[in-house]
């Protein structure tokens, strides 16, 4: 019975489709899945949601049960908010990739009465939804979220709710009414700039007075921060880059207030607006940030809200953070154990990569302890919580104290403003001097504060965030995302690099399968579907590889623990095991493949390789040049022979490396003052990605989870890693370079101010200029640097 | 001359009014998501219709 597999593709998710199984109105689909959510949204009259993208769906993959939302507490902890009418929810949804998704999301009101309003976020993946609990429940939406193909994710660690606390909003609101105070500041002083006749003194009055109140108004709203900064430093002694800004505010102020209430000149009045404006923005630019991304998610990211325990024969939900010593839990195939806990019944097959880094599933018998974070690949098991989570094996990585963890080298400007500072009140103190020992005390004061006005190391508070955002910017464009402006200046000083291997130097989607001959279809479904009734790691990798055939049916199924295993699927006989097995021989010769035998015809066989990311070698190659290369590993050392081969020579290896051997290896170079590079995936790295200098999380998917790390980068942009490297180096070189331009201009500044005769208009013409010298110097400089090493903006 | 209080009075007022409208902006979020509603915008709310106009 032989039936043509067509290559048409789902109306739903686009994938292609084998038969005629599912179809409706004349439209195919690949599964009941995809079939169901169409008949729902058509139903419902939102087939529109196929109007905007072609095949917009995702396919679905077996849900996980919300069942646990159905506890009101547990429910309640994920709400924002709630009142007599309405509550408020905001879950991340991974699916969320077009138009169509927004449109059918933002629509939701239409498929259950009580949601009142739906709002989405497409760059964080997130929705809000404001629903009337009276006539539908959370449990009900996020069913209903997952009938449509978009189920939310939800986590121990809320991270939506930890990323929402907005942070810059002051900052902005600095920002904006710095801004107004400059610009009617600047149109104020016009008139005295221009020269007024001598009858329009009143106006003259006026406009000095405007300006002395909006001044007052920006140094004390607006440039608190740095007169806290600045003292914050002095007390712990030590000299930051707001201790000179603070005091150059300060002077531009009391000058300021001293000329105009004595009437003996106009003021600094726009200097000052102007400055404070620029050093806002500066600080701005500094810490901005994605926010559609998350740097700082720890192990229970990957946890679930809560599990399903057991007292008696009855089953409840309880959130995991409640778990005490004692509990029974049942987990099931695909979760996660919470806590550490003691096997109790059933077949135990723990995918441990989480714990030990090893990827291939092992075997535990009962009464075996289980750690938290393994993940059951087989059926259903009971355990017995020895620990809570907080106090599990693995959590133990994250109340490590001895972790340096925030604790940032200096960085250049600091110890550059320590210098600064000492020079330029130097400086001011012999103007000062000078003329009042020549006997012009007038002069003195003016000289000894337009020294510290000219002296204003502005520039210097400028060009550092505005060179390293304009990197930032390049990184972004190429799959690179920085925590923060600060960690660019780490980068390039990084002299060791350590790897994790899977997962970093391999592609997440693990190993590949290759056949050692070319089978049909039809064959490989009947070898999956035999697979699948065996628990062996192997079989289990073969399952998940390769989809089953439809409609088949096993029998005579036979398994030899440590030899093959055999059956009749769909009327042929299927044997897949070793070489003795197979063949009934005990043949002498060692394949390392597994071998297939179908109706007594030899089939070839089928081995896994890790599947090596293409451009390792080259990016070792690039890496190595100076640096000293490490693989850490949590698996065997199966691979090495192969790893020799493609990494260059005097890469150390180390194999079956616990989380915890990966960071004390770390602590270990540490201390051998070396600054260390990690790159890693899992959670199994977390630890290591934390102690080190520069933790990078490799990831497929940006969106998806990678523990805390200073940087994220697209596994495709990995290969481009020297050359930001390089970027990060040329970043500094850059600052350095616009230090010494803004010391020219403090040059020219000083020449007026050391003879007391600097001007107003002077000092507000030059900041500006400086300033805009310095941000065009470093965008173009930065353009001009990335354009050299191939990454172009 | 004396009409320039009165100009300078209102020019202030006017920049105090846009200050205040991006303070309420801001405060009602609307610089936090500046991609979605770029692609909302064009999603028109009446396809349906059309859907059914074919049928």
């Amino acid at each position: 019975m032989a039936h043509t597999i067509e290559t048409e593709t789902c109306y739903h998710c686009g994938q292609d489709v084998a038969g005629h199984d599912f179809q409706n109105d004349g439209k195919l689909f690949c599964c009941q899945g995809c079939q169901s959510v169409y008949e729902l949204l058509q139903s419902n009259q939102l087939c529109s949601y196929y109007a905007f993208n072609t095949a917009p769906g995702k396919n679905r993959r077996s849900g996980e049960s919300a069942a646990y939302l159905s506890d009101e507490k547990i429910a309640a902890r994920l709400l924002d908010y709630q009142d007599e009418k309405q509550s408020k929810v905001t879950l991340f949804i991974p699916g969320i990739h077009c138009s169509s998704c927004i449109w059918l999301l933002e629509g939701l009101h239409r498929l259950d009465a009580g949601i009142l309003h739906a709002r989405t976020d497409f760059l964080k993946r997130e929705i809000k939804i404001t629903f009337n609990h009276h006539r539908t429940s959370l449990k009900k939406i996020i069913d209903l979220l997952e009938s449509v193909g978009y189920p939310p994710l939800v986590n121990l660690q809320d991270v939506v709710k930890e990323n929402n606390q907005k942070t810059d909003d002051k900052l902005i609101r600095k920002i904006a009414f710095a801004g107004f105070c400059m610009g009617n500041v600047m149109l104020f002083s016009f008139p005295e700039y221009f020269g007024l006749s001598p009858f329009e003194g009143n106006l003259k009055i006026m406009f000095s007075y405007l300006n002395l109140a909006l001044s007052f108004a920006v140094v004390f709203y607006c440039g608190r921060d740095f007169f806290t900064s600045a003292l914050a430093g002095i007390r712990q002694k030590q000299v930051n880059l707001d201790t000179p800004l603070a005091l150059i505010i300060l002077t531009l102020f009391l000058r300021t207030v001293f000329e105009i209430i004595t009437a003996t000149g106009p003021g600094f009045a726009d200097t000052l607006t102007g400055l404070i404006f620029l050093l806002l923005m500066g600080r701005y630019t500094r810490q901005r940030s994605y926010r559609h991304l998350s740097f700082n998610r720890d192990y229970r990211s990957y946890f679930p809200l809560a599990v399903t325990t057991l007292s008696g024969d009855e089953e409840n939900v309880k959130a995991v953070s409640d778990l005490q010593t004692g509990d029974r839990i049942r987990i099931r195939s695909g979760e996660l154990v919470p806590a550490d806990a003691v096997l109790l019944t059933g077949e135990a097959f723990l995918d441990m990569s989480f714990v030990t880094g090893e990827s291939a599933p092992v075997q535990r018998a009962a009464g075996a302890v289980v750690y938290a974070g393994s993940r059951q690949t087989a059926g259903p098991i009971e355990l017995e919580i020895v620990k809570p989570v907080q106090l599990s094996y693995l959590m133990s990585l994250w109340n490590d104290a001895r972790l340096p963890s925030g604790k940032m080298a200096r960085s250049f400007n600091d110890r550059i403003a320590a210098a600064f500072s000492i020079v330029v009140v130097v400086l001011a103190a012999c103007s000062g001097i000078f003329w009042y020992a020549a006997g012009d005390a007038g002069r003195a004061w003016a000289a000894l504060t337009a020294v510290i006005i000219v002296a204003c190391p502005c520039v210097l508070a400028l060009s550092t965030p505005f060179t390293l955002s304009a990197v930032l910017a390049v990184f972004d464009k190429h799959g690179f995302y920085l925590k923060s402006t600060d960690t660019a200046e780490q980068l390039a000083k990084c002299s060791e690099v350590v790897f994790d291997k899977t997962g970093t130097l391999t592609t997440g989607r693990g190993q590949k399968l290759s056949f050692s001959q070319p089978l049909t279809a039809a064959e490989t479904g009947w070898i999956s579907a035999l697979a699948a009734c065996s628990l062996h790691p192997v079989s289990r990798y073969l399952h998940s590889h390769i989809p089953a055939g439809k409609k088949t049916e096993v029998t005579a199924y036979k398994e030899v623990p440590g030899m093959g295993i055999s059956g009749t699927v769909n009327g042929h006989e299927v044997a897949i095991g070793n070489t003795a097995w197979v063949f009934g021989t005990d043949a002498t010769q060692q394949s390392d493949q597994t071998q297939i035998l179908i109706d007594g015809i030899y089939k070839g066989g089928f081995r896994f390789s890790p599947d090596w990311r293409a451009d390792i070698s080259s990016l070792t190659n690039a890496l190595k040049n100076g640096r000293g290369l490490h693989v850490l590993s949590g698996d065997t050392s199966r691979d090495q022979q192969e790893l020799q081969k493609l990494l260059p020579a005097g890469t150390v290896m180390r194999f079956q490396a616990s989380p915890h051997d990966k960071q004390d290896y770390i602590a270990a170079l540490q201390q051998r003052g070396k600054k260390v590079m990690m790159l890693g995936d899992g959670l199994n790295d977390a630890g290591a990605l934390r102690q080190s200098d520069f933790g990078i999380a490799v990831t497929e998917d940006v969106n998806s989870f990678s523990p805390g790390c200073h940087a994220i980068i697209r596994a495709e942009a990995l290969d481009r890693l020297p050359q930001f490297i390089r970027l990060a180096a040329d970043a500094s070189r850059i600052i350095r370079m616009s230090f010494v331009i803004s010391s020219l201009y403090n040059c020219v500044g000083l020449y007026f101010a050391l003879q007391g005769t600097l001007y107003p208009l002077v000092a507000a013409v030059l900041m500006p200029l400086s300033t805009l010298t310095i941000i065009i110097f470093t965008s173009l400089a930065v353009r001009i640097c990335a354009r050299k090493l191939g990454l172009s903006i | 001359m004396n009409i320039l209080y009165f100009l300078v009075g209102c020019s202030l007022l006017m920049a105090v009014i846009f200050l205040l409208a991006f303070f309420w902006a801001s405060k009602t979020g609307q610089h936090e998501d500046t991609c979605t509603p770029a692609i909302r915008i064009l999603l028109d709310d009446d396809l349906k219709k059309t859907d059914e106009d074919q049928v």
